[in-house]
């Protein structure tokens, strides 16, 4: 059997075993719909409060302020959508930056078609918005800034308090798209000072299909899907209980290690850069060098398209991205690095390598091994790689 | 071939997520009798959202149906499989080829500039980054090996019914060496049986007959919505013009030179004692011209953008057979180098400006087109000691309806000669 090695956790996670033991009970015996009167309901529904209040625990949120979703696109949406609608009478603005995810962006254009303005901010080099851009940008109809936390494609991560500051100063709502960030570092909603923080479950060993968007309290909103009292009537449908037990689930374990799994992939991920580098010519980091969530590299090899480099290391059984999952099959260059100032030919050539849980050196050694022939043959073909 | 002596012999096979090109890749896997180590890779070469038509309407290839059905039968047997996206070569190669040439009066073989142009170029570039020392598709044809001279033939399919030869007459000897037809022994027939046994699920599917990227049919709609959607511009270039029957006599009017094929009767909205047909088109006076049946046919033609298979180069007059388009019964003809200088100035359909190098050849390494008229002399004269440029055809009997654009295959027996693209009819 050939060896497999998953090197794309940004894209997604396998559920932790515990997870899914948490998880399956709730399938069968614990199967009650948690707004039923009957004691099967209300097995379901202890178990989907004591989540919540774990899931708050864990963001030293309310348990009040916790609304489980289907994942980070809709929590993403709920709050964008949520807060523009909701806030029309005192604005019709929003600022976001260039290098959101889709869920972001493409709910502000969205919002763009039906009248509202969107000011997408630039960033620097590193992929940093600008403090006094975001600054400059705000006016009195302003009703939400919107800023991820970690990049998904490069990993960096954005001084959202000091950006959260800048907006609560002048009364604007301000929500970050924590879902690449949370699971791989510390996210509390205060230090960070966001009144909305959506998260995503199969992100961090959890089942896909469930996530949360934590709403400070008082924040004012229109909910995107209605029929109902759940979730405090801001999020209607039949809550998927297993999948929000193994949200908190899994919650809980990554929080159980994670200063030392921080410590170990930012190791990995070190070593291998070093290993690339040493043994690739012209390998360019994308990205800031130090503010960046631990398991995330992406790398540019220069003179080869990234989608060639991807097709090949999957023949040999190796799993990596080029930008997002999301936008994978568009030739475009990732909005990310175009909008870092990254030529066309170098965003065309870049890779996501995106470590976790089940990655030990021995997989760094192997692909670092694997690559640079790879890169050399494909170098080779190139028309426009020279040495 | 035995499964033992090709242990990892890559071969990349392009797949619509029909029939042919499952049982293709089938065939040629470890799972079939070839063994070698199948990539599958489907082309997005457009969007419903771009060309207009049905999304739901059946599996052609680029739906989304063609391409879950091809992941599955890479999935059954064991294969990597991959959707490339090529829209915007699509869209520069093949898309603006078939808009220029309807502008120009012309009738563009779509199929046959995707083949050369995205198949042979830019796929088979893919597939040898990926390691791969073969393409492969589903098209009804056979490659042979000619040890005495070396050169690589291209035949008819053994299915005459189903034969696409027609469609790879721009190979080149490269990509003729690189490619595996394993199909090109199979009768369609054979084909779903064998797709049925081995239990492809793509075996009862439906044929697809028109453009891909034209799925309702309507080629009319797709340059209007096209146009309108790409350059409002090029739209307004496009003007309604008289239609004349061959005394110049004005019979009608004509919605715009594009919408119009040579051979045509439908949609001409003229009040004649007789059925009429196009049968002339002059896209520099924006005239239409009709007449009977009878004014249909030809007996000579010029084609230009040539590529030889069989042979070199053409040096001298050819008995062969000649195949006009793709639903064409070859017939007889002798062909012959041909210099544009050589008094064929004012014969009728000399009117039809020339086309220059079409956009699809622009890389190709065979011979090209004459660029402009105006150099035409000089280089006609400098090239006509060793490469003619041009071939002249002439039937043996008048043939309806030949269409410039349209694609002419040289044929000797089951071998394809070479082929090109009819530019005028002389006579």
């Amino acid at each position: 059997m050939e060896r497999k090695i998953y090197l794309d956790h940004n894209a997604t996670t396998p559920v932790h075993p515990e997870v899914l033991e948490a998880m399956l009970p709730f399938y069968q015996e614990g199967f009650g719909n948690a707004s039923s009167i009957h004691s099967f309901g209300r097995e379901a529904k202890v178990a989907l409060e004591e989540s919540r209040e774990k899931v708050a625990r864990f963001l030293n949120a309310d348990p009040l302020e916790i609304y489980f979703t289907s994942g980070g696109t809709e929590s993403d949406n709920l709050a964008v959508k949520g807060v523009a609608w909701a806030n029309k009478k005192k604005g019709n603005h929003i600022i976001t930056s260039q290098i959101e995810h889709h869920a972001v962006l493409e709910s502000c254009k969205f919002l763009e078609k039906e009248g509202y303005e969107i000011t997408y901010l630039p960033v620097d080099r590193y992929g940093l918005v600008d403090h006094d851009e975001l600054k400059k940008s705000i006016k009195k109809e302003t009703v939400l800034v919107s800023i991820m936390h970690a990049n998904n494609e490069m990993g960096i991560i954005q001084p959202i308090a000091e950006l959260a500051g800048l907006a609560k100063e002048k009364g604007v709502y301000f929500h970050t798209d924590a879902v690449q960030s949370t699971g791989k570092m510390k996210i509390d909603v205060n230090e960070l000072n966001v009144d909305m923080l959506s998260l995503s479950a199969h992100k961090f060993y959890g089942p896909k299909g469930v996530g949360a968007l934590y709403i400070r309290r008082g924040v004012r909103l229109t909910p995107l899907a209605h029929g109902g009292h759940h979730e405090k009537s801001r999020r209607a449908g039949t809550e998927n209980v297993p999948g929000i037990v193994g949200l908190a689930k899994a919650l809980e374990i990554v929080h159980s290690d994670m200063q030392k799994e921080e410590r170990r992939l930012k190791s990995l991920t070190e070593t291998f850069f070093k290993k690339v580098t040493e043994r690739i010519p012209d390998v360019f980091l994308n990205g800031h060098p130090v503010l960046r969530i631990p398991n995330t590299l992406n790398l540019s090899f220069k003179g080869v398209e990234g989608e060639s480099i991807i097709l090949n290391l999957d023949l040999k059984g190796i799993g990596v991205a080029s930008g997002s999952a999301c936008t994978s099959g568009t030739l475009e260059p990732s909005h990310v690095l175009s909008a870092m100032g990254v030529p066309g030919d170098l965003a065309q050539s870049s890779l996501r390598f995106s470590f976790g849980r089940s990655n030990s050196i021995d997989d760094v050694d192997y692909v670092v091994q694997l690559l640079p022939e790879i890169i050399s043959k494909l170098r080779a073909m190139s028309p426009i790689y020279q040495k | 071939m035995n499964k033992k002596l090709m242990p990892s012999v890559r071969v990349v096979v392009a797949m619509s997520g029909g029939v042919d090109s499952s049982l293709a890749a089938f065939l040629l896997s470890e799972s079939g009798e070839k063994g070698f180590e199948v990539i599958g890779i489907t082309l997005k070469l457009w969007d419903y959202s771009e060309v207009g038509g049905d999304l739901y309407k059946d599996g052609r290839c680029c739906s989304l149906e063609a391409m879950n059905d091809a992941r599955n039968v890479c999935q059954k047997i064991g294969a990597p499989y991959y959707v490339l996206d090529f829209r915007e070569e699509f869209k520069d190669e093949v898309i603006s080829n078939f808009i220029n040439e309807y502008k120009k009066g012309r009738t563009p073989n779509p199929c046959i500039v995707c083949n050369t142009e995205i198949k042979w170029k830019l796929l088979w570039n893919k597939a040898k980054k990926l390691g791969a020392e073969y393409l492969a598709t589903g098209h009804y044809a056979r490659i042979k090996h000619s040890p005495e001279d070396g050169r690589f033939l291209l035949l008819k399919g053994a299915d005459p019914q189903k034969d696409q030869s027609y469609a790879l007459w721009g190979l080149s000897q490269e990509n003729l060496s690189k490619t595996i037809f394993p199909l090109g022994e199979l009768t369609k027939k054979e084909v779903r049986e064998l797709a049925r046994r081995y239990d492809l699920k793509t075996a009862f599917k439906e044929e697809s007959q028109e453009i891909c990227f034209v799925p309702d049919d309507d080629y009319e709609r797709f340059l209007r919505e096209w146009e309108d959607g790409y350059s409002a511009k090029d739209l307004s270039q496009i003007k309604s013009g008289p239609i004349y029957d061959l005394k110049k006599k004005k019979l009608g009017e004509h919605k715009g030179i594009p919408f119009y094929t040579v051979g045509q009767r439908r949609g001409l909205k003229i009040a004649a004692g007789k059925p009429l047909y196009v049968v002339k088109i002059d896209p520099e006076e924006n005239v239409i011209y009709v007449g009977e049946n009878k004014d249909l046919f030809r007996t000579t033609f010029v084609v230009s953008d040539l590529n030889w298979i069989y042979i070199p180069q053409l040096e001298d007059k050819m008995e062969c057979l000649v195949k006009i388009r793709y639903m064409h019964t070859p017939a007889k003809a002798v062909i012959s180098p041909h210099f544009e200088n050589v008094g064929t100035g004012l014969v009728e359909g000399s009117e039809i400006p020339l086309s220059g190098v079409p956009v699809r050849n622009k890389n190709r390494t065979t011979t090209r087109v004459v660029p402009t008229k105006s150099d035409a002399h000089k280089k006609n004269a400098r090239a006509s000691s060793c490469t003619p440029l041009k071939v002249l055809v002439e039937f043996e009997k008048p043939e309806r309806a030949i269409t410039p654009g349209q694609s002419a295959v040289f044929y000797e027996g089951e071998k394809v000669i070479g082929g090109g693209v009819i530019e005028k009819t002389l006579s």
